[in-house]
């Protein structure tokens, strides 16, 4: 028998390796995504205060620190039972929509956008931002740096800091805004929305245009069945800051629609021995391996996740492109809702979707009459027990559960962060791609890209270089054979001229 | 591949959270410029260079290499030993190198403990046949490997030599500029670079230095959570009874959470001529009490100071927030964290 190793990162980031078996006809028998990292968070932060944790939760992750901020913060809300003002929630919500924004694009342009942009095989050496900006113009580069410029600029303004914000209290904010910021970030909220709508008419005419590429999307080497999940509002429509957790299935049918602290009525998480990342799934369905289908608990929490477990998006632009991106794909309406999308890499132009519906929620925010009441921080009595809080982060459904002794001092914290939903199907989708690929043992360099895309429009964030400028991890394909020799390297990497 | 000359650079992540490169992205539109004057010889986040290659390097050959992240794993251990012999000057970069950050928090606990609140002992967990992650993992189809979770959080110059430390959590961005832009002057028109083991893109005194919050005679009775009052937007939060590291902190970040109403909780280190920084904190913080008076019994003088010194949450978990890797206290006893 054959063995692939993938190693994107375990000897250069750290953060993920695939390792992929053949069977004596050389075709794939099993793949498995290892994650080789722990920090440790949920038991190191017991004995510290509670309302500490928004500061030191954001250090999971850097790339996503303001999610992990605010469902801390939100958790504290519960944990010291103090509903937070309307001005509160406006301002938070504000923020976080900026944050997304900034989060979204960067994934589309420096990470997604460069396999459709450049195209999935192109060379290798010029499938990045820098690739994208000489095809399709450095003016657009230069927007690319100002939209995540303003957007930073609206983090520090309003979370105290442009990484790792500060702002987050229990029931408030640390900070209100004054009306000179209010001005400068309407305009950067009127920049956004039409950076959104102009990064969607760069998605049709590059990639919806190209039937090339339209076919790769519904391909079924991309394509998985399983549950959706996405935080909706009372309408059931799309929203990143609060609401219920809806599930629905395969077939588009709600499964259920719960509290968020009621998740572990609904969510467990399985250890296996080659990963320190758990694998979440649906306790309603139950765990049966790592399968599609009905009777499977895997679920995804993604854009297009978020898409098809809601009935539509709040703002009016972004449901014109959400019906748009439904009837494109060739999904019927029935009840009110269309059939999900199961194309995975579909979840790219969903993300386009998301971006535009923080543009306009953002502006619809700062516009808000009340959104200068400087009463943002209230003083709080009550004596913390236990809260748990949650949002979706750009990856995921993000949940914080923190219990405490009578003073606020941490003695119990759970945490099932965004991608970490993901690390079944992202394993799915690896070894889908590989089987589509892989046959009779002939490795195809083509299978180091398709690889990368199959994992990539999950936006994985074990993986931070999948965050970041080229928009590829260096992976390579090592083949042993039975007894462990090398006996062929394939990389996508070209060395320097 | 070919030199062409240019000064090469390198950046890494160890066991980070990936902010580091996110500040570095934050110098926006200077990054163009990075990428004209450097070569980039590795670096994950914006170019594909692999280990590989870096093994393929002469030593020496990397001119700058920017390391953030701590030592968490075996694997951490060996990229900073290979970059270090690869590098001709070494920074840690950002506060998990430089002094173990929020992670190093880890060092208050065990390794035991972590795995069993992570693995065995929470609201979400379905393990019950008590599976943990192993080093080596016998699947049908063959071996899988995991690298050792280590007992103990390091900072890099607890595992190699360091030539300089660039602090901060992450570091902010009109820093990390300033710095590129004197790495580049030394390697482009001979100026000098600072002295082997600096703290640079920082200032040296307090944070408070900078701070623009108004300062008077400190005389504190008690300590508030941030959440108990609601401070004064102008007067200096420690005078105000709220836990404010920027006595004990280095300057250099323009003190942008107190600014916003929230205490510093101390991401730029110690300042100048302070070794450990929660001892600092703890002194200064003595210092500036004002609890009983001369005439009182000893015995109720020193139960107005307890009271004060337990209005104080978590003091060690606060005061060595971002520097327990550095501090005197390095970590407990294995075994005393399990409780």
């Amino acid at each position: 028998m054959e063995r692939i190793t993938i190693d994107p990162i375990t000897r250069l980031e750290g953060h993920g390796k695939i390792e992929i078996f053949l069977n004596e006809e050389g075709n794939v028998k099993n793949a498995y995504l290892q994650i080789p990292e722990l920090r440790g968070f949920e038991q190191f932060s017991i004995g510290r205060p509670a309302e500490e944790m928004p500061r030191i939760t954001n250090r999971i992750c850097g790339v996503c620190p303001e999610a992990h901020h605010m469902a801390a913060t939100k958790a504290l809300d519960a944990l010291f039972d103090i509903e937070p003002s309307s001005v509160v929630k406006k301002l938070r919500e504000l923020f976080y929509s900026s944050f997304y924004v900034t989060d979204h694009t960067v994934h589309f342009y420096a990470l997604g956008g460069p396999d459709f942009v450049l195209g999935p095989d192109s060379d290798p050496a010029q499938r990045n931002i820098l690739g994208v900006i000489h095809k399709v113009g450095v003016d657009i580069g230069k927007q690319v740096i100002e939209c995540r410029k303003r957007n930073h600029e609206v983090i520090q303004m309003l979370g105290g800091r442009g990484v790792h914000p500060v702002a987050g209290l229990p029931g408030g904010w640390s900070k209100a805004m004054t009306p000179e910021e209010q001005k400068v970030i309407l305009e950067f909220a009127q920049q956004n929305v039409e950076f959104a709508l102009f990064s969607l008419k760069l998605f049709d005419d590059i990639v919806l245009a190209n039937q090339a590429y339209v076919d790769l999307i519904v391909s079924d080497a991309f394509t998985h069945q399983t549950y959706y999940m996405g935080m909706v509002d009372d309408q059931n429509q799309v929203n990143f800051y609060d609401g219920m957790i809806r599930v629905t299935g395969p077939n588009g049918k709600e499964l259920v629609k719960y509290h968020a602290k009621d998740y572990a009525d609904h969510i467990a998480e399985r250890v296996e021995p080659w990963s320190y990342l758990k694998f979440p799934y649906l306790k309603d369905v139950g765990w049966n391996g790592f399968v599609d289908g009905p009777d499977s608990g895997v679920y995804c929490a993604t854009p297009l996740s978020r898409l098809n477990a809601s009935d539509g998006m709040t703002t009016p632009q972004a449901q014109e492109h959400f019906e748009r991106f439904y009837e494109t794909l060739g999904s019927k309406k029935t009840n009110g809702r269309y059939a999900p999308v199961h194309h995975r890499l579909a979840t790219h132009w969903a993300r386009l979707v998301e971006l535009l519906y923080a543009a306009e929620r953002m502006l619809e925010l700062v516009q808000d009459p009340e959104i200068t009441d400087p009463n943002v921080r209230p003083v709080v009595t009550s004596t913390p027990t236990e809260g748990i809080g949650c949002v979706e982060a750009p990856r995921g459904t993000l949940t914080h559960h923190y219990k405490t002794d009578e003073n606020g001092i941490l003695t119990d914290v759970n945490l099932i962060v965004g991608t970490t939903n993901n690390n079944a199907p992202i394993a799915m989708s690896i070894k889908k791609a590989a089987e589509g690929l892989i046959k009779n043992g002939e490795v195809n360099q083509g299978l180091l890209n398709q690889v990368e895309m199959a994992f990539r429009n999950y936006d994985p964030c074990m993986s931070c270089a999948t965050h970041s400028l080229p928009g590829q991890m260096p992976l390579e394909i090592q083949i042993r054979d039975h007894a462990g020799n090398l006996v062929d390297t394939l990389s996508q990497y070209v060395d320097q001229p | 591949m070919t030199d062409n000359g240019k000064p090469k650079l390198a950046m890494y992540w160890a066991s980070s959270c990936g902010g580091c490169e996110i500040s570095v992205l934050n110098i926006h539109e200077n990054i163009l410029t990075v990428d004209e004057v450097f070569d980039i010889a590795f670096f994950p986040c914006i170019a594909d260079f692999k280990v590989k290659d870096v093994e393929s390097y002469p030593d020496g050959y990397i001119d700058v290499c920017l390391f953030n992240g701590a030592i968490r794993n075996s694997e951490n251990e060996e990229m900073a030993h290979l970059l270090r012999r690869k590098s001709k000057v070494l920074v840690a970069y950002g506060s998990c190198a430089y002094e173990g950050c929020i992670p190093a928090l880890s060092n208050l606990t065990t390794k035991q403990a972590t795995f069993n609140k992570v693995y065995f002992d929470n609201p979400s967990i379905d393990n019950p046949d008590k599976v943990l992650p192993q080093m080596v993992t016998e699947v049908p189809e063959g071996d899988l490997t995991l690298p050792n979770f280590y007992h103990t959080v390091k900072s890099l110059d607890q595992v190699v030599d360091v030539d300089y430390y660039l602090p901060g959590c992450p570091p902010e961005p009109p820093q990390i500029w300033a710095v590129l832009q004197v790495v580049v002057g030394a390697l482009t028109e001979g100026k000098p670079l600072p002295p082997a083991g600096a703290i640079i893109g920082a200032g040296t005194t307090a944070l408070c230095d900078e701070c623009t919050r108004e300062k008077k005679e400190k005389a504190i009775k008690r300590f508030y959570r941030p959440y108990e009052i609601q401070p004064d937007p102008d007067q200096c939060l420690l005078e105000q009874g709220i836990i404010c590291m920027g006595i004990a902190t280095r300057s250099g970040c323009g003190a942008l959470c107190p600014t916003v109403g929230m205490g510093c909780r101390g991401c730029y280190g110690p300042p100048d001529g302070v070794e450990d920084q929660g001892a600092k904190m703890l002194s200064a913080i003595a210092s500036v009490m004002d609890v009983g008076h001369e005439s009182m019994e000893e015995d109720d003088l020193e139960e107005v100071i307890q009271e004060a010194m337990d209005s104080i949450a978590d003091p060690i978990g606060t005061f060595y927030r971002f520097s327990m890797s550095h501090s005197i206290l390095k970590r407990v006893k294995n075994g005393k964290g399990d409780a």
